[in-house]
């Protein structure tokens, strides 16, 4: 934009797109909020009323609430940890050339194809199902009492799923990045004697810091919406086990019938969303300049 | 000490043999160069020196111990790398003091020759940038300062200057032997411009496809090629290498002439013809005689101040105490 003029130009050319987006955002968002404040539930529709802050005090002071606030941590965390640090460990094993190395990689990124509810399905019917599951066919096998993921580690159960969805995106970013890293700068730093650890940890990691930046952002705009895989699998339960913030507000909208609640529920996360993601940007952003 | 000796060092990938069994000596303190065009191996051989490449066969000896399988970090040798192979995320007092820091030297020592390394290399102002906020120039001299400071038994220099310009190029090269000089370390230099080889080497390696064409000292090479190869390679612009009746009225398969042995008049020669491109540089001129009846246009060097152009006619006259002859395998005759 060398010009005044050109930088007017360019602003009126993108104004439409910009607008649209604003609109595609806003009216959602104001519809939301505007319910917020209304007494509004389906199973008595024509009661209409104004609520005050009445749907964001219930939905707050609902003791599944805060459950909900940790659940949604607690997934968003482990997802994170799990795929970044498996993430690492597999791109660095698929960055050396393997026999098959193609039909590795596909098979690898694979998981990243299933949709949601179908992976979480085969996950509770096929692999996790206390009677005819993959892991419990292995606990008998070893004589061991076959685990009843989804009552006795509902959570974990879910973290898992998500994490097995998940890691083939966090592997693909950081191999692309464990690619561009140049061979020469490895070999100048085994000549100054850094062993494989030393160069892992003072050349791989820090030229990874951006591409791991992007996984821990991408992943948790998505990792904060999970609602499928629990609505398959254990319907948030057993008690509030597994319900995470989503899940909260879609039972509130879909099994209570709360406009309303849902409404202020869905205000509140986008509130928290926000907040997660100053705080994140604060914390990791740097490495994206 | 840097005493390197290669002992018939082999090197295969695969079914290639990209070196063949080869012998070397590099004497301490001496400043060798490894010249020849691309693919001849030569990086190769400094990567075997190095240890970044395991040998196939042989082995190598520095200051008499056998380092053939030493890994890289535990032979006291020093690389910079064509790309410099700076650490991008590291300040450039950081990527100095690395190698240091991985070889548990005491914090005083490092900044101390840190310090040294960043005065002999006019670095003092940039130790506390990144490399990418460095020119080209600079970071080569951060490459070298982090070569320096190990205080290494011999450095290698695989083609450093060919990511820069010209005239830093030139600039550079004087640091070098000036480092050279003063350092009095071995130092192995790999090249394909024989420019640099001239000028900077105490001893030139000549390779091709793997082979050592010739080993000698740059005057050496310059005044008796052992063949047709080195001496097609050695000297700007390159030497006059004229096949048939005139090189057998000499008694050789080839005759050899370097441009600045070919006397130019406008009158009266051996050889006449006409002149086709000619570039004045100033200190030199050099025309492309063609038309003389013989196969190959001549390339001659002239004064600055001779007054020829496209299209004139001259007469050149080789001096005969300068000619080269190579036989038919392209081996000089002596």
């Amino acid at each position: 934009m060398a010009t005044r003029q050109t930088a007017g130009l360019a602003r009126l050319m993108r104004a439409p797109a910009i607008i649209l987006l604003l609109i595609w955002m806003i009216v959602p968002l104001g519809m939301t909020l505007y319910y917020s404040f209304q007494n509004y539930n389906l199973l008595n529709p024509a009661a209409i009323s104004w609520a005050g802050w009445f749907n964001y005090q219930y939905f707050v002071t609902d003791p599944a609430f805060m459950a909900a606030i940790r659940n949604t941590l607690v997934l968003v965390l482990g997802v994170l940890t799990i795929t970044v640090v498996l993430g690492i460990a597999i791109a660095l094993l698929i960055d050396k050339p393997i026999w098959g190395q193609g039909i590795v990689r596909i098979l690898i990124i694979s998981p990243f194809f299933v949709m949601p509810p179908v992976a979480a399905l085969i996950w509770k019917n096929m692999i996790m199902h206390p009677s005819y599951g993959v892991f419990a066919d292995i606990a008998r096998f070893l004589g061991l009492q076959p685990v009843d993921w989804f009552a006795q580690y509902p959570l974990t159960s879910i973290v898992i799923i998500v994490a097995w969805q998940w890691l083939p995106f966090a592997t693909l970013i950081l191999l692309t990045a464990l690619q561009s890293l140049d061979g020469e700068q490895m070999e100048a730093a085994e000549m100054d004697g850094a062993g494989a650890i030393s160069r892992f940890v003072h050349l791989t990691l820090p030229h990874m810091a951006r591409a791991i930046t992007v996984v821990i952002l991408i992943q948790t705009i998505f990792l904060l919406g999970i609602y499928a895989e629990i609505l398959v699998t254990t319907n948030g339960g057993p008690g509030n086990a597994s319900t995470n913030l989503t899940y909260l507000i879609y039972r509130a909208a879909r099994l209570n019938f709360d406009i309303g609640g849902a409404a202020a529920g869905g205000i509140i996360a986008v509130i928290l969303a926000n907040l997660v993601a100053i705080f994140l940007m604060r914390a990791v952003g740097k490495n994206l300049d | 000490m840097g005493r390197i000796t290669l002992e018939a060092v082999t090197k295969r990938f695969g079914e290639v043999e990209v070196i063949p069994p080869l012998n070397l000596d590099i004497d301490d303190g001496e400043f060798v160069v490894f010249v020849g065009p691309s693919g001849c191996g030569k990086s190769t051989l400094l990567r075997l020196i190095a240890g970044l490449e395991d040998t196939s066969g042989g082995r190598i000896l520095i200051d008499g111990k056998d380092a053939t399988d030493t890994p890289p970090a535990k032979r006291g040798l020093a690389m910079v790398f064509q790309s410099y192979a700076l650490y991008p995320h590291m300040s450039v007092r950081k990527n100095i003091a690395f190698p240091m820091r991985m070889a548990g030297v005491p914090q005083d020592e490092q900044d101390r020759r840190i310090t040294a390394a960043a005065k002999a290399l006019n670095l003092t102002d940039y130790l506390d940038r990144k490399p990418g906020q460095l020119s080209g120039g600079q970071r080569q001299r951060v490459a070298i300062g982090r070569a320096i400071v190990r205080e290494p038994a011999a450095f290698l220099f695989d083609e450093p200057l060919s990511n820069l310009d010209a005239a830093l190029r030139v600039g550079m090269r004087l640091e070098i032997s000036e480092l050279h000089n003063r350092l009095k370390t071995t130092m192995v230099y790999v090249t394909h411009d024989q420019v640099e080889a001239m000028t900077m080497a105490d001893k030139i390696v000549v390779l091709r496809a793997g082979f050592i064409e010739q080993v000698g000292s740059p005057m050496d090479l310059y005044r008796a090629p052992k063949n047709l190869f080195v001496a097609g390679f050695i000297g700007s612009p390159k030497m006059n290498l004229i096949d048939g009746p005139e090189a057998a009225r000499h008694g050789a398969h080839t005759i050899g002439i370097r441009p600045e042995h070919i006397a130019v008049s406008p009158t009266a020669g051996t050889w006449q013809g006409r002149v086709g491109v000619s570039e004045h540089l100033g200190s030199d001129t050099f025309f492309y005689v063609e038309g003389t009846g013989l196969a190959e246009t001549i390339t001659v060097r002239a004064g600055g101040d001779i007054d020829l152009h496209h299209g004139d006619t001259v007469f050149l006259t080789p001096d005969a105490a300068q000619m080269h002859r190579f036989d038919d395998t392209g081996a000089r005759i002596a």
